[in-house]
């Protein structure tokens, strides 16, 4: 690696080698020396700095009585000043208490029950330093689908290592097959089937959500075998290429669809959209029958009080949302071990020998590109129906970079990378950037120089150098997947062929 | 890619026609009685759109060699050329306006402050590129074919930011500094000054690459190392300073191209890169990648088929439909024939 060579250039001794007294000298007097001159940019952050520094330091102590004790302190500090935080502080400590062979099962649960009662706490959440306030449970709608999207791509681009640089085509794909059917969009047509909350001779097509959103994947999953189908046989980059070529195609299709060649015939409605969609629901036979458990209509919702919070419909999409990634997340861990998953993982490794063993690679590939193609159709689909439109802009390039910058962050091919990768840059996307660079414009005061910067509008970029930091010093992610640590790091050889011309153009013929 | 080029194949001279075959001749006899038409229709208008278009095709044929040249020696598609290229308009912007003053209707020393501005940038833009490849690529030689291809997504993000930064979100104009006149007027056919300099400028700047891949010591080691870098090692050929020229002519030829493309359309805008970039690139494959003549020839009919559809009257889809045209083409080739229209020639053959 490259730092180890900095380390020589300047004759200084590594820091692994030198004692352990030394290390944590050093490690604890950096920390407090950080904490203070934070302290002086913003009282939190210095104080967070701390709370981090301990909380590390509390876990290499001897786990009765020192480690708790040192946790019960901690928690009793917070407890006056900021109680969610002490309850956060508990819960996570709590979660490291559950013996080991317990705990891949209890840190899901743990994590689905945390989801789901998020938009009661929410409110009542401490004030993260630098990133301000969490997430409001409308982000969370939208953290969700973008986890949906990369949990998709992940099985294309982590599991079976075809790089999709269009994947936002498959998102458009579910997001306008859900508008063309909940919408006043075909109004020549009248055709009802299962749409609530809204009146039986409304013009235009309207079919069920329910049915809608597995429709959608299934449309986008048949347009990924479409286009799957010819140019999965290019490898690598040239695949990325086609993808993005189809990737660029789409929106376009979508932009200037509202008059295709002047022939009148409205498709998309062009630049401006279609809007409003049908709403997502259960209609009144269901939701009287449930007493009112299940709306009847998302959008005409609710009135409930439950737990001293009153339930919103964003709240209730923020569930439906939380369900449907179950569902994928659910879909992806079955599938990695699956016998088509280790297909995927030998193709990703060596597709020459794959084949060789007899994976029938076009099969596999196809099968790998319609599966995330469904979910990217899926999570098109719901976020159309939250956002009630869709518009061409919404599919440009930048998102699907955004969705593989995601992955990559996590650590492709492991789910739980991907997920927290995914959360933590839609978070950044909808809320984080926008308040970390208001919190820099009011923070950083240079010699004099106050700094006004718009920082979402370099979002771009700033996936950018995500994207160039992770691959150059840490190419397995995050989160990283073992296997695929173990490929990033193995010395590759360079002088394959990426892609046999001969072989096939005789294979083409 | 050469070592394939040993093994005869006595029956690829033979045309098979392919299903995929006959749709190709189908569509390229379709797209020919559609260009007949439009010439009944209006032939003085095809012949001049016909010129914008061999224009255009000069500065995409500069941004493609860049493309063609680093897919040759490294096997990577490097993204981050089309905003080189961006850069290099913001430079010749900069260069002209800032430091030599250059503006409308100077008269004699128009030519000389457009030579240095241009000398200037290619020196610039050559420098940043080479400096991406020691800063992004390098460390990546070893990784998997795809990690330096992701990077290099990330680094073209980055310095689409960078012009973001520096030039504001919206389009700068460069002084409009090439008379307009006309050098010829034909039958309603005017071919100004403006689009003869672009090719003025290109001809002389293919030449020269030309002359440098072919005639000089550096040139046959960057061909040595396209061919295989292992053995051009073993040779005596420092790897890593060629690869690291190779990125500083590619770099060079997209300042050339900023500069032509600045001063020709005078606006320029940060994220006007990519796509440019993407289509050059789409250039580049059309003629067959690594092969730099093939880049010329496909950045040529890239420019044509792009000027038609947008300039010709009869029928035409317009220019909402440009990038989809592009792209199918780039798709169609990539999925019927990967190496191109000139086959598979590598720098080292070509």
């Amino acid at each position: 690696m490259a730092s180890s060579s900095v380390w020589k250039q300047y004759g200084l001794p590594r820091y692994r080698t030198l004692s352990d007294r030394t290390r944590w000298g050093i490690a604890i007097g950096l920390e407090i020396l950080l904490a203070i001159v934070l302290f002086f940019l913003d009282h939190s952050l210095g104080y967070a700095v701390l709370t981090i520094a301990a909380i590390y330091w509390a876990y290499r102590l001897p786990p009765l009585p020192w480690r708790l004790l040192a946790q019960a302190i901690l928690i009793a500090i917070f407890l006056m000043p900021e109680p969610s935080l002490s309850v956060t502080l508990a819960i996570a400590f709590a979660v490291f208490w559950i013996p080991k062979q317990y705990r891949s099962r209890a840190m899901p649960a743990i994590a689905i029950t945390l989801a789901v009662l998020y938009p009661f706490y929410q409110p009542k959440m401490f004030t993260i330093p630098v990133f301000g306030a969490w997430p409001d449970v409308a982000t969370g709608v939208v953290m969700l689908v973008f986890i949906m999207m990369a949990v998709g791509l992940n099985i294309v681009v982590g599991y079976a290592g075809l790089l999709d640089l269009g994947y936002v085509a498959f998102y458009a794909m579910g997001a306008y097959t859900a508008a063309w059917f909940s919408s006043l969009q075909f109004s020549t047509h009248n055709l009802h089937f299962g749409a609530v909350g809204i009146t039986p001779d409304l013009p235009g097509i309207h079919i069920s959500v329910w049915l809608l959103i597995p429709l959608a994947g299934a449309v986008a999953a048949l347009a990924g075998i479409l286009i799957g189908l010819p140019t999965l046989r290019l490898r690598g980059d040239y695949l990325a290429i086609v993808t993005l070529g189809f990737g660029e195609i789409l929106p376009q299709i979508a932009r200037n669809g509202d008059n295709f060649f002047g022939t009148g015939f409205n498709l998309t409605n062009g630049p401006n959209g279609i809007t409003p969609l049908d709403s997502i629901g259960f209609g009144n036979t269901v939701s009287d029958a449930t007493g009112g458990f299940l709306p009847a209509s998302y959008l005409a919702c609710c009135s409930k009080t439950v737990l001293g919070h009153q339930v919103q419909s964003t709240d209730v999409f923020f569930w439906t949302a939380i369900m449907l990634l179950l569902f994928t997340v659910f879909c992806s861990f079955r599938l990695q071990y699956s016998r088509l998953g280790r297909a995927w993982i030998a193709i990703r490794e060596d597709e020459t020998a794959a084949a060789a063993m007899g994976v029938p690679l076009m099969r596999t590939k196809t099968w790998a590109y319609a599966t995330g193609a469904f979910f990217g159709g899926v999570a098109g689909a719901y976020y159309a129906n939250f956002k009630s439109a869709t518009f061409p802009g919404d599919f440009f390039f930048n998102i699907s970079v955004f969705i593989l910058c995601m992955v990559i962050l996590g650590g492709m091919g492991n789910i739980w990378g991907v997920i927290v990768g995914a959360g933590f840059l839609a978070y950044l996307d909808r809320e984080g950037l926008a308040n970390t660079g208001a919190w820099v414009n009011a923070n950083v005061h240079v010699g004099g120089w106050h700094p006004n910067i718009d920082v979402p509008l370099y979002a771009s970029g700033i996936y950018g150098l995500i994207i160039l930091l992770v691959m150059l010093f840490r190419p397995e992610g995050l989160i990283p997947s073992r296997r695929i640590a173990a490929e990033m790091h193995e010395d590759v050889q360079h002088d394959q062929y990426l892609y046999d011309v001969q072989h096939a153009g005789a294979e083409a013929g | 890619m050469a070592a394939n080029a040993s093994a005869p194949t006595l029956g690829a001279r033979i045309p098979r026609l392919s299903i995929s075959g006959i749709v190709g001749i189908i569509v390229v006899i379709a797209g020919a009685l559609l260009l007949l038409k439009n010439f009944t229709v209006a032939p003085s208008r095809f012949v001049e759109v016909t010129l914008i278009g061999i224009t255009v095709g000069c500065v995409y044929a500069l941004v493609a060699l860049g493309y063609t040249l680093v897919y040759g020696i490294l096997e990577l598609i490097n993204f981050a050329h089309g905003d080189v290229f961006m850069l290099g308009g913001m430079f010749t912007i900069t260069y002209a306006t800032h430091f030599f003053g250059l503006h409308h209707g100077q008269g004699s020393l128009t030519v000389p402050i457009v030579i240095a501005t241009l000398v200037l940038t290619m020196l610039t833009c050559g420098f940043i590129n080479a400096s991406i490849e020691f800063i992004a690529y390098k460390p990546l030689r070893h990784a998997p074919r795809l990690a330096p291809l992701i990077t290099a997504i990330g680094v073209s993000f980055i310095i689409q930011d960078v012009g973001l930064a520096w030039k504001g979100p919206n389009y700068i104009t460069a002084p409009d500094v090439f008379p307009h006149r006309d050098v010829f007027s034909f039958r309603g056919v005017d071919y100004g000054w403006n689009k003869l300099i672009v090719v003025v400028i290109t001809i002389p700047v293919l030449v020269a690459l030309t002359w440098l891949v072919q005639r000089t010591r550096q040139g046959k080691a960057m061909r040595a190392t396209a061919q295989d870098k292992d053995a051009a090692a073993i040779m005596g050929i420092n790897v890593n300073r060629t690869i690291s020229f190779t990125f500083l002519i590619a770099g060079s030829l997209a300042g050339a191209a900023g500069l032509c493309y600045s001063l020709y359309v005078t606006t320029v805008r940060f994220d006007q890169g990519f796509q440019l970039g993407l289509i050059a690139f789409t250039a580049a494959v059309l003629g067959g990648i690594g092969n730099l003549p093939g880049a010329v020839l496909g950045a040529i009919l890239i420019g044509l088929i792009q000027a038609w559809n947008e300039g010709l009257p009869w029928h035409m889809p317009g220019s909402d439909w440009t990038q989809s045209i592009v792209f199918s083409i780039l798709i169609l080739i990539l999925v019927f024939r990967p190496e191109g229209l000139l086959g598979e020639r590598t720098p080292e053959g070509g």
